[in-house]
């Protein structure tokens, strides 16, 4: 879309990426050109610890498609197990445009 | 002609002083030549952006590239991207002033023929026309679909894009080349009329060049979908043919 748009989430949880696993805050989710998938636009999402830097990042770029369709599996592997699910166990569970 | 070149990552002082990196590639013999910025797009500082560079380098430029991101560095470029944009993106004023000390920066160089012109794509089509309003000194400036140059939604400005490029166009002191797909969403047709409309009312020196069958991004032989081939081709000839007429390549 060429916008600044960008949406983003605290997380609690790790990632791994080209140095093994870390510790990761914050999630952005923007819909936007991709950087390396073959797509005009793509469904992005950066896990990132923000106190790391740049390099502590791992990144998805996914079709408009997929990407609802693994926010469909995802909701429902969370339903599967709902007691076992809290509401909420992040420190600030804020999503914000 | 003799079409060697040299490319290198350089240093240089941007907007504020800030050492920012760029991208250096210089057709090699005597000279002089003509230089250009080369703007990347919103992804950032990516192999297309430089393989661009070259591109235009090839045909007897000299290029610079600067990093637009490089103060969310180190690291690689698509990660300093990501970081840059969680930040709301670069500042408009920021970017004015990279332009700025980059084309100084080629002025400066040893058989530079103190021309100098700026080609951006997607934001940085944007950030072209924005150069060609509010840097005096550039000789051409060429937009490729660059999107915002007409704001409809307000919440596309922001304490870091604070004005409408469009609105600047009274500003326009270098001649303008356009490059759109008439199937682009942002900017959409009626939105590149608008921009027309604008640069005739305050009569600037312009051309558009606008493609049937194409949209965002059709120059991007890396991504497919949006590609066109024929298109890009015909377009490209315009580029060359507006820099050579307006910078003496």
């Amino acid at each position: 879309m060429c916008t600044n748009v960008t949406r983003s989430a605290a997380i609690t949880g790790s990632a791994k990426g080209p140095s093994g696993w870390f510790s990761v805050d914050t999630a952005t989710v923007y819909f936007d050109h991709p950087f390396h998938a073959p797509l005009e636009h793509s469904l992005n999402i950066d896990l990132v610890n923000r106190a790391a830097g740049a390099p502590a990042r791992v990144a998805i770029e996914l079709s408009a498609a997929s990407a609802r369709e693994l926010v469909r599996q995802i909701t429902a592997a969370l339903d599967d197990e709902p007691a076992a699910v809290p509401l909420s166990d992040v420190k600030a569970p804020t999503i914000s445009a | 002609m003799y079409r060697g070149m040299h490319c290198e990552v350089v240093s240089l002082a941007g907007h504020n002083g800030d050492q920012i990196e760029a991208y250096h590639a210089r057709a090699l013999g005597d000279g002089p030549h003509p230089s250009v910025v080369v703007i990347h797009h919103m992804p950032g500082w990516d192999d297309w952006t430089l393989e661009v560079a070259r591109r235009i380098t090839h045909h007897g430029y000299a290029t610079l590239s600067p990093h637009l991101y490089s103060r969310s560095g180190p690291g690689d470029p698509d990660d300093v991207a990501a970081k840059a944009r969680a930040a709301g993106g670069v500042s408009d004023d920021q970017v004015m002033g990279d332009i700025t000390a980059s084309a100084a920066y080629l002025r400066a160089q040893t058989g530079a023929n103190g021309k100098v012109g700026v080609i951006g794509f997607c934001s940085g089509g944007r950030q072209a026309y924005l150069a060609a309003c509010r840097i005096r000194d550039l000789d051409a400036a060429v937009d490729c679909w660059g999107g915002a140059v007409v704001v409809d939604d307000p919440a596309q400005l922001d304490e870091k894009h604070p004005v409408a490029p469009i609105d600047l166009t009274a500003q326009m002191s270098a001649p303008l080349l356009g490059i759109f797909g008439n199937d682009d969403r942002n900017p959409t047709a009626a939105q590149v009329d608008r921009t027309e409309a604008e640069l005739k009312r305050h009569g600037k020196t312009y051309e558009f060049h606008r493609y049937d069958g194409a949209g965002h991004a059709f120059f991007h032989w890396g991504r497919p979908e949006a590609y066109r081939g024929e298109q890009a081709i015909d377009a490209w000839s315009h580029v060359f043919a507006f820099f050579a007429r307006h910078l003496g390549a």
